[in-house]
């Protein structure tokens, strides 16, 4: 009873790190443009494939392949941002988000013609023996996969509250016309935090896909589940969004386990949707922070 | 009778008009197919644009809306052996229920955290679908349709399920500009313009949004009835997330707030797919393009950019009067 509990809240964790991750995306270029970006998802979709690609064509070993893949999936945001963002800037918002969504379908279908449908799946990090942890049985790419995200996530907080580049972003975020006022670039902030969350994302898809499998397709499920954890989170804020994501992980693990695997899904949102009957803008969200 | 009641009924009956003879275009039974579908997405669409071109309120979980009166008819014909026009009306009636029940709740959220909720509530309605396999049939689909029959007329043939489509399509054109030019569309639009402004004003917003919802839900609705008498056959991969975000699609592409906009977005995003076909695998990358390239260069929709259009030819014709005007006097 207590083993099995043990066992859904690491499982839960596990991928919920990459909600977390793939929410704190979604949040960094939320912050920066005003944009809900509905390639999110296709972003944590390329990390995973892209390393299992890079390893396979190229022969490369795990860490480089990963790293390579997390490095052209950011320059993948970037040129988007570039290419399809950037010149409507200024447009509607829900204009800006039925252009992320032809982007998500863009990437999709490439990725569909490269690598074709079937699944792949990316060896573990470090050694495949499972440790015993309160009864449960830990496979150490969990306990990668939480490492990862939480150095990752101590690396940002650092880069916004140290960095130039992380300060001007908050200041973006904050309010563009004043930050672009104080000599912030804000199109160069745009270009950056869709670099750093296609970064982030793909981080999130690479921990991942030693775990869950991946294909072509994973990407729309995992960035319905990110956007869901930075709307738990409260918008705008990146590190309510991690939470947010670890709690969907675990919601929906614990649904798996004592109600029913079908509806695993299904169970995170019927949370999701509760809580924001009571609480309108998500945990740790603001009350009235919509801009009018 | 107020002034714009003869007007709109006057769109609405050119409008029936052009869908009525669009068939003798088209030289085969495979596009008639598809300006059915096109029609029955196109309703749906013109209930979506009164709540989002109209009202400012996003839903992303419309498809929803369609699967359940679609499943409802479906269950009520074949499973209950009811007659299909009371199968239609609970289908539709469950639709506007549902929406009523969520609505309440969901509509008080704004902006981005209402995209979430309804986004959540048709992924939930979605899997619900896939795992209730007893009721639905589960992935696999719901089979023995029975095509429509009415009043003792059945609509064998597509052709006839066309003009039945394009008669319904064009009423719902017409109630939708009617509703648009009453004090109720004006309502909506105090409300999408500004919320605290529309409040002052004594706008109930509360129920206006909430009325034009299971009111954009009920289109659904219908849309959902028409469609599984259509095909006979339905599955929950036709009322996921993809075909809520198509909707939105098909109405900011069309062009926000433009009942002929919403329209013509549903047409041209129904064929779209078909004329891709001889493209094979690469389809789906022009189709995407397209999406990207459309929401870039018209960024008020296809009735936006029709518009612009029309006013730059008034303007070049204008100009060469003019010139020729002062050609005389010179």
């Amino acid at each position: 009873m207590f083993a099995a509990a043990a066992q859904y809240l690491v499982s839960g964790l596990t991928v919920g790190a990459t909600y977390g991750l793939t929410g704190l995306g979604f949040t960094m270029i939320f912050n920066t443009t005003g944009i809900i970006n509905f390639a999110q998802g296709e972003f944590v979709m390329l990390g995973g494939m892209m390393s299992v690609f890079l390893r396979m064509w190229f022969g490369l070993d795990l860490f480089s392949a990963i790293a390579l893949a997390v490095l052209a999936t950011a320059l993948v945001g970037a040129a988007m941002e570039r290419l399809t963002i950037r010149p409507i800037q200024g447009g509607s918002p829900i204009n800006l988000v039925i252009v992320t969504i032809g982007v998500s379908i863009l990437i999709r279908g490439a990725a569909m013609l490269l690598w074709g449908k079937d699944t792949f799946s990316l060896p573990p990090f470090g050694k495949t023996a499972p440790m015993a942890f309160l009864g449960a049985a830990v496979q150490p790419q969990s306990l990668w996969a939480l490492a990862i995200t939480l150095a990752l996530l101590s690396a940002l907080k650092l880069f916004f509250t140290t960095s130039i580049h992380g300060k001007a972003m908050l200041a973006c975020a904050c309010n563009r016309k004043a930050a672009s006022l104080m000599g912030i670039s804000v199109a160069r902030m745009s270009l950056f935090s869709f670099a750093l969350s296609a970064f982030t994302g793909a981080v999130g898809g690479a921990i991942l896909a030693p775990i869950t499998m991946t294909s072509y397709d994973v990407g729309m499920m995992l960035g319905l589940k990110g956007f869901a954890a930075c709307i738990l989170g409260g918008l705008g804020n990146p590190f309510g969004a991690a939470v947010g994501g670890l709690l969907i992980g675990i919601m929906e693990s614990f649904g798996a386990g004592y109600v029913s695997s079908a509806y695993k899904d299904a169970f995170a949102f019927v949370v999701l949707l509760l809580l924001l009957f009571v609480r309108p803008s998500g945990l740790f969200g603001k009350a009235g922070a919509e801009r009018v | 009778m107020k002034p714009w009641y003869a007007r709109n009924a006057a769109k609405a009956a050119l409008f029936a008009l052009a869908l009525g003879a669009a068939p003798l275009a088209l030289p085969n039974e495979y596009y008639i197919n598809i300006l059915i579908l096109g029609a029955i997405n196109a309703l749906i669409a013109l209930g979506l644009n009164l709540l989002l071109g109209y009202a400012g309120q996003i839903s992303l979980g419309h498809a929803a809306f369609f699967g359940l009166s679609a499943y409802a008819t479906a269950y009520a014909t074949a499973r209950m052996g009811l007659p299909i026009p009371v199968g239609m009306g609970l289908g539709v009636s469950l639709s506007a229920l549902v929406a009523w029940l969520i609505g309440m709740p969901t509509l008080r959220l704004r902006g981005h955290y209402l995209a979430m909720a309804t986004l959540g509530f048709g992924i939930i309605v979605h899997i619900v679908m896939n795992e209730t396999v007893e009721i639905t049939g589960g992935p696999s689909g719901f089979v023995g349709i029975p095509r429509l029959a009415l009043f003792g007329y059945a609509f064998d043939s597509d052709r006839a399920y066309y003009y039945l489509t394009a008669a319904v399509l064009a009423l719902a054109a017409l109630f939708s500009l009617n509703l648009i030019d009453s004090r109720l569309g004006r309502a909506l639009r105090a409300i999408h313009t500004s919320e605290r402004a529309a409040q002052t004003a004594g706008v109930d917003i509360a129920g206006y949004k909430l009325f034009v919802f299971v009111l954009s839900a009920a289109f659904a609705g219908v849309a959902g009835v028409l469609y599984a008498h259509f095909l006979s056959f339905v599955a929950p991969s036709s009322f996921g997330f993809h075909f809520s975000v198509q909707l939105v699609v098909i109405v900011v592409l069309g062009g926000m707030a433009s009942v002929w906009g919403a329209m013509a977005g549903a047409f041209f995003l129904t064929a779209l797919p078909e004329a891709l076909r001889g493209f094979e695998e690469v389809d789906i990358l022009i189709y995407g393009a397209i999406l990207v390239a459309c929401v870039m260069y018209m960024p008020m929709g296809m009735a936006g950019a029709a518009s612009g259009a029309w006013r730059r030819i008034g303007r070049w014709r204008r100009g060469r009067a003019g010139q020729g005007e002062g050609g005389h006097a010179g």
